[in-house]
């Protein structure tokens, strides 16, 4: 195909040719329309965000850049060149790096090894390696990439294996660089930290392009930045002139209430008390130290704190997938059983609901068709049971059908497969599912990890109805913001014990942070 | 999962293109030795078709490689392998053998009901040791078959030198009783006019081999058991936060396995030999891990990939004695096929489908 000057977009006449430039890119998966006529430049040395909802196209198209997919139509232009990238050679040859969300490194190898693996220049290693040590020296210095070359891979904190990510690209001589969604995986400190060294390499000229869902970040680091949707791209803007809102409004196509719209809470008995838990991991080392809480009817109760404070093990050992070492769960009035003979299909007779913290391996059987999915954990359910131990199939399908609808789950197909869903789809999967069941407790881990801003609302939402009908819910989650917005009481998590409750009205995020630090606010210890 | 090309392509023509590239390969390897591949390839077709005395055998050997590819696919759902059918089928040999030899058999629907329920249960139970060492103990479940399938042997074989051998000096039991003698097809067909290889061993286990791959189908497919099953081999930790017991699934999987492995000695041993031999199994379990690969671990795969293999086992013994070509180039061909079909299929499948993508870009 043929394709005229874009009149939106900067001309390439300009003295220093841009970057890249993105041509009428097309790409399509079966029925699916991941990247429609996408036109896109990137000038030289600039930062460039990408934002969009998942599944609006932004990583297909940095795969089609990266050469991990061919499009189906469109053209690609390298500091002005005609370039076809049909594989990660031609890209890395084009000097286009990758920094993907799943880093792909050999944990059992030393950093050094890492960098060199695949761009070692002779049959023996030994030059190659000090080749490498010496570069890495040099671009530690330069871009605060600081890394022991030496440590093992699998032993450094995740931080630093992007930073190694990172040094790979450049060891490559890598002039473009593309960074899949990169703080998902860090913490803020961190992230601060990636920012600083983004800054760097811009400065010695190389291009990034950053692909998030993050606005923050965009506005912090980004000279200009792109806005996808479904597939297209709707705008392309400097970031100085627009605001997170506008942007937000540009991912969604309309305007999204960032806070969530609730009642007060009506606060009926207790429906389930927890006492005196202590779970122990398999190394003996206790996760959860002695926990007493209770839950009431028709309440929020979050449980905010860093990941790995005990949250997952309480979340766990309530949804009857881990076994509790002692302590005691009271549900309605009765003892629930703790011990490894327990299982969810139980809990789930009891009416507690358990929406994971990982959909994907929990909580979702991704090659399953959605009529399958929405069946998981209740299939031996009378109205999913057929005589002798077949399934109602017709009933999970149209169950499904149901679901789907009510949920605006998008492609209402049920024949589709889990991990042809975006994220926000697949979470709303999960959520129908277990809420539909009307639980009397729902446990919720990490409602909106990984899901677009449209889906993180109808979620949110979801929760709220389901609270207002006089539900108890356990909200875990590691996003201060939605604890904020959602909880009617809150609860601190830290090192396994509850550092403190508060009232969201009577708190803020200060004194949430430092209760997740561990630390006291009336003490200070 | 899709791969943009049509089921038709991914089930028939991939299969039928490997197969092909293999009689190519295998022909080569005919020629190497100096003779004519054209000959052998017909020779090896007529040889398990003929129907005087081609297709009885074929059957045969295929009744033996459904059940045991059948016993590979039901594991490999829960994403075990079963690589223990050879031993499984010989010890249920054992099980036919000893119930066979209790009783005076009234009658052979008897016979085969009690047969059908010794092979099972034997062939279960020697599975159920495997399984519960991998639940209990974390043994690795192929390690240990492996390891069964060498004890079988040993256990056999001092079985027929020992308690049960027959009065003589042959290392085999004494015959069954005329009674516990299972129909064969010929005396099946006999009874609808049709007269078939009378000299045949292929017999009414034939069908019970045919109802075990549509029980299978129904149990993967249709069964609650079956959605745990397939939940369990796609994800464990998913399994565990629906209420799935990993080690329950892992038990009863591998006794259904092993059951099924089992069965086939109701063909060898109760139908064919009617007495236990040395090496009844005779590497139908490892076939078995073939066919289920070639079958997709579908019950109507593997009955289709069964019957290639019975008829490729029924159309070597053919070159052996018309050609003179040594068994052990008949395995090299059979070999061959497994390696086509099995582990080199992405040789076949990558070109078509780029084949396909590409004419379907043209087609828009």
């Amino acid at each position: 195909m043929t394709l005229t000057e874009n009149p939106g977009q900067p001309n390439a006449a300009a003295p220093t040719p841009p970057a890249i430039e993105l041509m009428g890119i097309s790409k399509a998966f079966g029925p699916v329309q991941a990247n429609k006529d996408i036109t896109m430049t990137v000038a030289k040395g600039a930062i460039h965000g990408i934002v969009g909802e998942n599944g609006a196209g932004k990583s297909t198209l940095m795969s089609i850049l990266y050469g991990f997919y061919k499009a189906d139509s469109g053209h690609v232009k390298i500091n002005g060149i005609d370039t076809e990238i049909t594989d990660s050679h031609a890209a890395i040859a084009a000097g286009i790096g990758m920094v993907h969300q799943h880093f792909m490194l050999v944990d059992t190898f030393t950093v050094l090894e890492n960098v060199i693996l695949g761009a070692e220049d002779g049959p023996m290693l030994k030059p190659s390696l000090a080749k490498a040590r010496q570069e890495l020296k040099r671009l530690a210095e330069e871009y605060e990439l600081d890394v022991d070359p030496d440590a093992i891979v699998g032993e450094i904190s995740v931080g630093f294996q992007q930073r190694v990510e990172i040094l790979k690209a450049l060891y490559r001589q890598a002039e473009i660089l593309i960074l899949d969604e990169p703080t998902g995986v860090l913490t803020p400190a961190e992230a601060d930290h990636l920012f600083r060294i983004l800054k760097n390499l811009k400065e010695q000229g190389k291009t990034i392009v950053l692909i998030t869902h993050k606005l923050r970040e965009i506005m912090d680091v980004t000279d200009t930045v792109s806005v996808m949707r479904r597939g297209e791209m709707t705008a392309t803007i400097e970031t100085a002139t627009t605001s997170p809102s506008k942007l937000a409004e540009a991912m969604v196509g309309r305007s999204v209430i960032m806070e969530v719209e609730k009642s007060p809470a009506t606060v009926g008995e207790t429906v389930m008390e927890i006492k005196n838990l202590v779970v122990k991991d398999g190394q003996g080392v206790e996760r959860l130290k002695n926990i007493s809480f209770s839950l009431k009817r028709g309440e929020v109760l979050g449980i905010a704190g860093v990941a790995g404070n005990g949250q997952t093990e309480l979340l766990e050992v309530l949804g009857g997938i881990r076994p509790a070492t002692s302590g005691e769960v009271i549900m309605k009035g009765e003892s629930i059983d703790l011990t490894t003979k327990a299982d969810a299909q139980e809990r789930r007779h009891r009416g507690i609901g358990h929406v994971p913290e990982d959909r994907h391996a929990r909580g979702l059987v991704m090659p399953f068709q959605t009529w399958e999915n929405t069946a998981f954990g209740y299939h031996n359910e009378p109205e999913f049971s057929k005589k002798f131990g077949m399934a109602n199939q017709k009933a999970m399908f149209e169950d499904a059908q149901g679901k789907m609808e009510r949920f605006d789950i998008r492609p209402p197909l049920p024949k589709l497969v889990a991990s042809s869903f975006s994220g926000g789809n697949q979470q709303k999967i999960v959520l129908a599912r277990e809420i539909e069941r009307n639980p009397d407790v729902l446990l919720i881990g990490q409602p909106t990890r990984g899901v677009d801003i449209g889906a993180i609302e109808f979620i949110h939402q979801q929760i709220v109805k389901l609270r207002d009908a006089g539900k108890a819910i356990l909200l875990i989650s590691v996003e201060l913001d939605e604890i904020q917005a959602l909880s009617d009481r809150i609860l601190v998590m830290f090192d396994g014990i509850i550092q403190g409750e508060r009232l969201p009205e009577n708190t803020d995020k200060n004194e949430l942070g430092l209760l997740m630090a561990g630390v006291d606010p009336e003490t200070d210890t | 999962m899709n791969n943009g090309i049509p089921k038709w392509v991914d089930v028939v023509l991939i299969p039928l293109l490997s197969l092909i590239l293999a009689f190519m390969v295998s022909g080569l390897v005919v020629l190497s030795i100096g003779k004519d591949p054209i000959q052998a390839i017909k020779l090896m077709v007529y040889g398990a078709f003929r129907l005087n005395d081609g297709i009885g055998p074929t059957l045969y050997y295929t009744t033996s490689f459904i059940f045991t590819g059948l016993a590979v696919a039901v594991a490999f759902h829960a994403k075990l392998f079963n690589i223990g059918g050879e031993g499984q089928a010989a010890i249920a040999g054992v099980g036919v053998t000893l119930i066979m030899l209790a009783f005076d058999w009234p009658h052979w629907t008897i016979a085969l009901f009690v047969g059908v329920i010794a092979a099972a249960a034997f062939g279960a139970a020697w599975a159920a040791i495997p399984a519960y060492l991998q639940v209990k103990r974390g043994s690795h479940i192929v390690i240990t078959t492996i390891m069964f399938n060498l004890i079988a042997g040993s256990v056999i074989a001092y079985l027929l030198v020992g308690p049960l051998q027959a009065s003589g000096s042959l290392p085999e039991s004494s015959r069954f009783p005329s009674a516990a003698s299972l129909p064969t097809l010929h005396d099946i067909l006999a009874v609808v006019g049709i007269n078939f290889d009378r000299f045949s061993d292929a017999n009414i286990t034939f069908f019970i081999a045919l109802l075990a791959a549509f029980f299978v189908w129904l149990l993967i497919w249709k069964s609650r058991l079956g959605y745990e099953i397939r939940v369990f081999g796609n994800s464990d930790k998913a399994a565990v936060y629906a209420g799935i017991s990993p080690v329950k699934i892992t038990m009863i999987v591998m006794l259904i396995s092993g059951a099924l492995a089992g069965l086939m000695a109701v063909n060898t041993v109760q139908g064919q030999a009617e007495r236990l031999v040395l090496g009844a199994v005779e590497g139908a379990g490892f076939i078995g891990i073939a066919v289920a690969l070639m079958g997709r671990n579908h019950p109507v795969g593997i009955v289709l990939a069964a019957f290639l293999f019975g008829a490729l086992t029924q159309g070597g013994v053919e070159l052996q004695f018309e050609m003179q070509i040594p068994s052990q180039m008949v395995i090299v061909i059979q070999a061959l096929i497994i390696m086509f079909t099995g582990s080199l299929e992405n040789l076949v499948r990558m070109p078509v489908e780029r084949l396909f993508s590409r004419f379907k870009k043209g087609a828009v």
